[in-house]
């Protein structure tokens, strides 16, 4: 009996995957539309929502983007429906997201990406260069001569162009001049070295409620931990994260900036260390310096632009007094000249930008829509309400004028800032970093928390790509 | 097993030959047509996913970068690594601890003693205590952990307000504790549920003749009631014990943080494999979970069988 009923599924189980392939036979030889033919819907995503995280770009992208590009194709005699799908979360959760859309072949036609993940994207095939999707349009394209080299780099790989940039940003240290005028320090700050930022901090700490620093540590923050915390401060001990070949293992640089976590965290208690281990520590650090209880917090000009911005609907944590009570100042080096190239004052950049899905089903009108979003007048109409460095020339020119921060960002901050480095091991040694100096704010010595980081490393890039003893 | 074949009523028209088994008369190829669709939804939803999942537990694919374009086979690498890694085995240590205290004492033990206390009360009270453990049941899992962080936050959170101690981050201070009690709150109705059915199966003259020989409430507990829900109390063990360690809810509530000290092992999983980006460690992983799965619900198989036959 039991070996009948076997016999029994076992044919049973081979009558079903002949029907089920002569069913997937049929299934795939129906017949297909023509693509170009009818109308067409394009997609766009980006880490950016109405009411919430890069609400001007949202806006933007919704009230004007799509029906101007809408009309022109009509124009054109050509029926396209654009569609936007916002996203609002943590950087981290977006790029999971925009990976497993991508891996699966699917995903929007136009995708919002920051310019780190564009290496390891690319090396697993879920992107490819933007004249291999789109043909030779985008070669042709004339905004690529108002985008200056170093800025196009920043969404490139290998030398070749994976996405158009959608600006270039910079990091300084804001204070509340407020909070500093009672703790008796000069509104217009401009600390030398780390030791005249921990100075401030303790003379801060005199207040009552307020956390004199805040500086990005901790992996729940992802990868504003490490540009606006450990990567700001590597450069200013002269040292970076990739460099003749190697990445940053056991060397006095990160020592020193591991050191500096600690007296900030541990030794003075000058920031608030739990906070760094929220799991919403970000937001959280946004809103306590939106109501005056932070001193000083390191943060990148999208600080100042979307999210303590007073504009109705753009800022996630306004401050309606912001342009009187909000001072930033450059990143000081360790010491005066100890920063990379001797500078005295450092600063991080990244980039991000869009790029095209090449499992899109019309990646030439695709196109026209990315050239479309970068031309000039539509960077003119993104920056009518808040104002940002974009990547061109014609409109930097035209703009930034009109915004003081972002003029300081552009003259003073640029110039001297430096770039993490377009490699596909990059997201990882930066997780690795994260959790170096998460390992300090709770509570572990230094050496513990570097050794630590140092096996990490060797385990991601191989014992001979690890600089330091 | 038997092998003498009766024959079911109605089968006296079939021909002599044709196997007695086959009770439907409907021959193997009609049959395969029936069972089919069950077979091809268990193969293509039970089956291959298994088997992707021991591919991919052999490979070093990874969601992005070289290794998801072109994974490689390293055979048994990725359990060595996970074997000889101290942070799977703490974060197996840590789902052995919220299992325990979550799940088998927990939500066991509050269940029953809810079911207990709630037996012999009748009309709004007993449909008021059972409608509020049922209604945490109930609630979406993503609504209940929002619920717990407004709750515990550090800042404005209730308990805060409530018990006086402002600023205390319950969440980072205490983790472990607070995605126990979580849990606990999320679950127990199932366990309350299933043990007031089974009270109220126990015979109640069984009852009576304690109480007539003067036994005290332990004693009418120990020597009537769990004899007689055995059963019970081990289906529900195994349930719980089951969904416990699988659950990935406290995820929402603490997202593994502090610094891994809540990185149960589906959390860990899952940190591995979609934000780490490591795909062939993840799946090798899930495949020892799985494996650890086969083991508990095994246990608990032959324990009940042992009880059955005695």
């Amino acid at each position: 009996m039991i070996n009948h009923s076997r016999r029994r599924t076992v044919g049973a189980f081979a009558f079903a995957t002949v029907g089920a392939l002569l069913f997937a036979g049929c299934a795939s030889s129906a017949p297909q539309e023509d693509a170009e033919s009818g109308p067409v819907t394009l997609t766009i995503t980006a880490n950016a929502i109405t009411g919430g995280k890069n609400a001007a770009e949202a806006d933007w992208i919704t009230d004007w983007v799509i029906p101007q590009f809408e009309d022109a194709m009509k124009d054109d005699g050509k029926d396209v429906t654009v569609e936007f799908e916002p996203q609002g979360v943590d950087d981290e959760n977006y790029k999971t997201k925009v990976a497993l859309d991508l891996q699966s072949g699917e995903g929007a036609d136009v995708i919002g990406m920051d310019g780190i993940w564009v290496g390891e994207f690319a090396e697993a095939g879920y992107i490819k260069p933007l004249s291999e999707v789109a043909g030779d349009a985008v070669d042709d394209w004339d905004g690529w001569d108002q985008i200056p080299e170093a800025v196009q780099a920043a969404l490139s790989f290998d030398d070749e162009r994976y996405g158009v940039p959608q600006g270039a940003d910079g990091r300084v240290l804001y204070y509340n001049k407020d909070l500093f005028e009672q703790a008796g320090l000069p509104a217009d700050w401009q600390p030398e070295s780390w030791d005249d930022v921990l100075d401030a901090a303790r003379d801060l700490k005199k207040l009552d409620g307020v956390t004199p620093i805040q500086l990005n540590a901790g992996t729940a923050m992802g990868e504003a931990t490490t540009m606006q915390g450990l990567l700001p401060l590597l450069v200013g001990t002269g040292e970076q994260v990739y460099e003749d070949d190697k990445w940053v293992g056991d060397t006095d640089g990160l020592k020193d900036v591991l050191d500096l976590y600690k007296t900030i965290y541990v030794d003075e208690g000058l920031g608030d260390a739990v906070l760094q281990q929220e799991a919403a520590g970000r937001d959280t650090s946004f809103q306590l310096f939106a109501a005056n209880q932070i001193g000083i917090l390191l943060e990148g000009d999208y600080f100042w632009r979307s999210v303590i911005n007073p504009a109705e609907g753009v800022g996630t944590a306004p401050m309606a007094n912001r342009d009187e009570v909000v001072g930033y100042t450059k990143i000081p080096a360790m010491k005066p000249g100890s920063g990379i190239n001797d500078q005295d004052f450092v600063s991080m950049s990244g980039g991000t930008g869009r790029v095209l899905n090449p499992n899109s089903d019309h990646p030439e009108l695709a196109w026209e829509l990315l050239a479309f979003m970068n031309s000039q007048e539509a960077y003119q109409e993104r920056n009518a309400t808040t104002i940002s460095i974009t990547p061109r020339n014609d409109v930097n020119d035209a703009i930034l004028a009109e915004d003081p921060m972002l003029t300081y960002v552009s003259e003073e901050v640029l110039p001297i800032t430096a770039y993490r480095p377009p490699l596909a091991a990059y997201p990882q040694v930066s997780t690795a970093l994260q959790q170096a100096s998460l390992d300090v704010v709770s509570g572990m010595s230094v050496d513990d928390a570097l050794s630590a980081y140092v096996d990490s490393v060797k385990d991601i890039v191989g014992d001979d790509a690890v600089a330091g003893g | 097993m038997t092998t003498t074949v009766t024959t079911p009523a109605g089968s006296a028209i079939a021909p002599r030959r044709r196997r007695a088994d086959d009770v439907a008369g409907l021959g193997k190829a009609r049959a395969g047509i029936f069972v089919a669709p069950a077979l091809i939804i268990i193969g293509l939803f039970l089956l291959f996913p298994a088997v992707w999942t021991i591919w991919l537990g052999s490979t070093d694919y990874r969601l992005t970068g070289l290794q998801a374009a072109s994974p490689e086979f390293v055979g048994l690498d990725n359990y060595v690594e996970a074997l000889t890694d101290p942070s799977f085995w703490n974060s197996l240590w840590l789902t052995l601890i919220f299992v325990l205290f979550s799940g088998i004492i927990g939500q066991t033990l509050i269940g029953f003693g809810l079911a207990w206390s709630v037996r012999n009360i009748h009309g709004w009270t007993k449909s008021l205590i059972e409608g509020l453990v049922l209604a945490a049941w109930v609630i979406p899992a993503s609504v209940a952990s929002f619920l717990w962080l407004v709750l515990l936050d550090r800042r404005s959170g209730t308990v805060n307000g409530l018990l006086g101690t402002q600023g205390t981050a319950w969440l980072i201070d205490h983790p472990m504790e607070s995605i126990i009690i979580f849990n606990i709150w999320v679950g127990t109705a199932f366990s309350m549920q299933l043990f007031s059915s089974a009270l109220s199966a126990v015979p109640p003259s069984q009852i009576e003749s304690a109480k007539m020989v003067g036994a005290s409430g332990w004693q009418q507990l120990r020597d009537v009631i769990v004899p007689n829900i055995k059963g019970h109390i081990l289906t529900n063990t195994l349930l719980i014990t089951l969904w416990t360690f699988n659950t990935f809810t406290p995820y929402l509530v603490t997202a593994g943080g502090p610094n891994g000290k809540t990185e149960i092992l589906s959390v860990y999983i899952y940190e591995t494999a979609i934000p780490g980006g490591q795909l062939g460690l993840g799946a090798a992983i899930s495949l020892i979970m799985l494996l650890i799965n086969l083991v508990i619900a095994l246990a608990y198989v032959r324990v009940s069988r042992g009880r059955t036959k005695r």
